[in-house]
């Protein structure tokens, strides 16, 4: 199936210049697959949302859709064909 | 032609100061990486002039970018260039420190990062492994973090024996090695710990802000402690006290003169408790006799309401002939000296809070 992650502005130094990133990915891939496929299509930009140990950054949200994956299962939440992944920054900062 | 470079790294962004007259203007130029907090520079002239940053985005986490065109432009590689492994559990959170190695390992650069770790790369920065030995220190799981965080903020390279090195870690202390980073043992003998009860002088432990090699004895060192200014004249095997600046001896950085043995820069801050230039008066103090004694600098510096505060990391020289000085404040003023700190200038002014400057000249 494939996938679309929804890349923000202040990101695409790493996604080469692309607003949208299309992943094939098998079925029922979750969250963390997408992000394990960005790590090798564009790792740089796979780092900017994931640590090292694989953790989602604390103030980034990805939202399948409009659902922030938090309020769902998490890097486990499953995607569906189609979907479409939005990477965003939280409201935080000073 | 030769060009003076002054990379202010901010809360918000890199900045850079360059002047083409030998440093009797500035030009002002950024912000680069803008909105990212730029903690660590590293301007290596080795070989041909390259620049690193080490900088973190307070969303994307922390990225090591290199330009090959003096701050102008910057790249990242591709593929990872700093990361714990996998069997540390670690992440690194804060890239505190760049240091460029010994002249005769032109490829060689250290990295110290939060949480406290030291990272080395052979390849000019593109990629950085862990330095085990220090990780693995028995020690390492009873450092406390400082207010910044607890970060390997200082790394010094013996001038005639790349094999040692120091590192100081806030608050762990000062650590050496011998081995190019296979064994590493606490030196802190000397140093007291005020913020503990009873002020101990514990083997490990200090918070040590920041530390500097004097320019004519590889063996002397200078260190601004939490709450005091230490020497070394045994590579940092023991610590003695220098002369007390009127006991205001809280501070941050300490800078050694580039070229004058003996001379060394502190600028101090009112207390713990009040951490801003005393008196709302900004005073750089120089040693000319290893902090026998010191004299006050405030030719062109703010002696009214200038309240006013400088990190560990914000205040440099340029290694230069007079030596060049600048310090950045985190109300986002930098002041420079061209004479080695007989007085001042202000360069830049409402810039974003500055967390690091580095200068250097560069063709």
């Amino acid at each position: 199936m494939e996938v679309h992650a929804r890349i923000p502005a202040a990101l695409r130094d790493v996604s080469g210049g692309r607003s949208t990133v299309t992943l094939v990915l098998s079925d029922s891939a979750t969250v963390a697959e997408l992000l394990d496929a960005v790590a090798t299509s564009h790792p740089a930009l796979e780092r900017r949302i994931r640590d090292e140990r694989g953790a989602l950054r604390v103030h980034v949200n990805l939202f399948v859709g409009e659902e922030n994956i938090r309020d769902l299962a998490g890097a486990g939440t499953e995607l569906t064909d189609g979907a479409e992944v939005s990477i965003l920054a939280a409201v935080s900062g000073g | 032609m030769v060009e003076t470079l002054v990379l202010v790294g901010t809360t918000k962004g890199l900045f850079s100061l360059r002047s083409s007259n030998r440093r009797r203007d500035f030009e002002l130029h950024g912000p680069a990486l803008a909105g990212e907090e730029v903690d660590a520079t590293c301007i290596d002239g080795r070989g041909p002039t390259h620049v690193l940053a080490g900088s973190m985005s307070m969303h994307w986490g922390p990225v090591i970018r290199r330009s090959d065109d003096g701050g102008r432009s910057w790249t990242e590689e591709d593929e990872v260039s700093i990361a714990f492994p996998d069997d540390t559990d670690a992440a690194v959170a804060r890239i505190w420190q760049l240091a460029a190695g010994d002249a005769s390992q032109p490829d060689v650069i250290y990295a110290g990062v939060e949480p406290a770790a030291l990272f080395r790369s052979d390849d000019g920065g593109r990629s950085f492994s862990l330095v085990r030995g220090l990780w693995d220190h028995p020690h390492r799981t009873q450092w406390d973090p400082g207010g910044g965080g607890l970060c390997l903020h200082t790394v010094l390279v013996h001038p005639t024996d790349p094999a040692r090195l120091l590192v100081a870690i806030s608050a762990g202390g000062v650590y050496l090695t011998d081995d190019a980073g296979e064994t590493w043992r606490p030196s802190n003998a000397g140093i007291v710990a005020g913020f503990l009860p009873d002020a101990p002088i514990p083997e490990f432990g200090q918070c040590v802000h920041k530390v500097a090699r004097d320019a004519g004895d590889p063996e002397r060192l200078y260190l601004q402690h939490h709450d005091g200014i230490y020497r070394s004249d045994e590579g940092g095997t023991s610590w003695v006290p220098m002369q007390s600046i009127g006991g205001v001896d809280f501070g941050f950085p300490v800078v050694a003169h580039p070229s004058l043995p003996g001379s060394a820069y502190v600028l101090p801050l009112e207390g713990a408790e009040y951490r801003c230039t005393p008196g709302g008066r900004c005073t750089v103090w120089r040693t000319t006799d290893a902090g026998g004694s010191w004299s006050p600098l405030t030719d062109g510096l703010p002696q009214v309401n200038a309240h006013l505060t400088v990190l560990r990391d914000g205040f440099t020289t340029d290694g230069d002939e007079p030596a060049g000085l600048y310090f950045g404040t985190r109300s986002g003023e930098v002041y420079g000296s061209a004479d080695a700190g007989d007085s001042w200038q202000l360069l830049a002014a409402h810039l974003p809070p500055v967390l690091s400057v580095r200068a250097a000249p560069i063709t």
